[in-house]
């Protein structure tokens, strides 16, 4: 290579070469797989017998199963429209609120301390005096889902829309925009990276929130199924829907993810320079 | 005399597109030199990876253990005060030394000042004494007075030619400001293309004076070294 020279060194930069997508897809495949083996490990040499925990194979087999004759996508249907218009009202009403409260000092002085206070409440306590006020069918538990699901939202929200740089505020003031037009042009873009936090947990918690809602008289859903598998034993059900809450947390967080690539192209722009 | 930088044959290729194409560079130690180039010739890339920040596509590159990077902006951590930015990373027991360093760049009364409060000179001067205050045998400036408004330069100019001729670190300083770089450095060398068109010694006595003869003539070969075509008598 080239001379040295006393007491001159090479700079260690650090790598930013990234990864080849092949190797990160394999590094992060690495820890599901190996939960996936140690489950079917443990049943398939017995150490798990089948009545306290179904193997990974029976799982899939009861999947094929209950979706054949149907009882499955019924299911499914019923609980992820509940989670889903739960996490509508939740989302909307604390993306409302948090704007409201963090882009006006007269908002943050009517709502912000209601809300806090309110945010105090554990929703699974409401559970039963919802079904007082709401009735036993579908408007208490998707209303229930909703309150979950409204206070990640308008904590992420408000702080997000506080962080807003004033300074480009301040110009589009100037600029002549109005209270509604900064709110869309400028605040809401700039706030966009804490809505998604907020709007990912509230996801979260929105199924969270549908099985406390599931809990009680019902009549379809996911959480019907279970109560019924767990008359007859049948852990393989069991395990069934507890994997497809997963999974309903799992798909709707990357489709938010992918959503957060999109809405927010100048993100990727960003260069050190 | 011994080295502070040597760099042979050094490439850096963005795309398809060679920024730095076969620099050689030797940089002595105490020396001053300025980087003059338009923009995108990859003057501010060879300072980066001088410093350690980017590497380099191709070629070698050799430098000082200890070297400091100001940056065009102040880059201090808002949630630091003044003094702490200055000895970031290197514990309480810099304290002394950072006010000193406070004190030479003129902001000892601002050691608590948080960096929100500090106008943009000021904030400038705590990113120089903390680059100080490492008593770096390399100190690296990419284009540090370009936000600054001009009052403001050329009290920073004054600063910074002060500061470095009593420590005397070898200073690599990146800038497209040719009065700047004729003002303050040993060694000028141009930057286009990917190489040096242009590398010459200052032979003007200091303090330097603008209106010199020397000066107007030095100016104007380096602006048409840089492709800037200027007449006599013509405002810079």
């Amino acid at each position: 290579m080239s001379t040295t020279v006393e007491g001159l060194v090479a700079p260690n930069p650090p790598r930013t070469a990234g990864r080849p997508p092949a190797l990160t897809f394999a590094l992060r495949i690495i820890g599901p797989v190996l939960l996936l083996a140690a489950w079917y490990a443990a049943t398939s040499s017995g150490a798990l017998t089948k009545d306290v925990l179904a193997g990974p194979q029976d799982v899939i087999a009861t999947f094929g199963e209950l979706w054949a004759d149907g009882q499955l996508p019924e299911a499914l249907r019923v609980s992820v429209t509940r989670a889903g218009l739960g996490l509508v009202l939740g989302a909307s009403t604390g993306l409302l609120l948090g704007v409201v409260s963090g882009f006006t000092r007269l908002g943050e002085e009517l709502v912000d301390s209601s809300m806090q206070a309110l945010r105090a409440i554990p929703f699974l306590a409401l559970t039963s005096l919802f079904i007082v006020w709401f009735g036993i069918e579908e408007a208490s538990k998707i209303l229930l889902i909703g309150v979950a699901c409204t206070f990640p939202m308008y904590v992420n929200v408000s702080s997000g829309v506080r962080n807003v740089d004033r300074k480009v505020v301040e110009a589009a003031r100037s600029f002549g925009l109005g209270h509604l037009a900064i709110a869309r042009e400028v605040v809401l873009p700039g706030a966009l990276p804490s809505i998604f936090a907020g709007l990912r947990l509230s996801t979260t918690l929105s199924v969270i929130a549908l099985i406390a809602a599931e809990e009680i008289n019902v009549t379809a859903g996911l959480g019907y199924l279970m109560a019924r598998a767990t008359d007859y034993l049948r852990t393989d059900i069991l395990a069934l829907c507890v994997l497809l809450y997963a999974v309903i947390g799992l798909l709707a967080d990357l489709a938010l993810r992918l959503a957060e690539r999109f809405t927010m192209p100048w993100r990727k722009a960003v260069t050190l320079r | 005399m011994s080295l502070a930088v040597r760099t042979t044959g050094l490439r850096k290729v963005f795309g398809d597109r060679a920024v730095l194409d076969g620099v050689d560079l030797e940089v002595r130690r105490g020396e001053f030199l300025a980087l003059l180039g338009a923009s995108g010739t990859g003057k501010t890339t060879l300072l980066r990876i001088l410093a350690g920040l980017d590497a380099a596509t191709g070629g070698s590159v050799l430098v000082p253990p200890v070297r400091t990077v100001v940056f065009q902006e102040p880059r201090l951590v808002p949630s630091k005060r003044a003094l702490a930015n200055v000895i970031i990373g290197q514990g309480r027991a810099a304290r002394a030394k950072g006010l000193a360093a406070l004190a030479e760049v003129g902001l000892s009364g601002h050691a608590d000042a948080w960096p929100a409060t500090l106008s943009g000179g000021e904030a400038q001067r705590v990113a120089l004494a903390r680059a100080l205050v490492r008593e770096p045998e390399l100190l690296l400036l990419d284009e540090p007075f370009a936000a600054l408004d001009a009052l403001t330069r050329l009290h920073m100019q004054d600063l910074i030619a002060e500061l470095c001729a009593r420590h005397r670190p070898a200073v690599v300083l990146v800038t497209h400001d040719v009065e700047e770089a004729i003002l303050l450095a040993d060694r000028i060398a141009v930057l286009r293309e990917g190489r040096f068109v242009t590398d010459l010694t200052v032979r003007l006595d200091r303090p330097r004076d603008r209106t010199d003869q020397d000066f107007v003539e030095l100016r104007r070969r380096l602006l048409a070294d840089l492709g800037v075509d200027t007449h006599a008598g013509a405002a810079p």
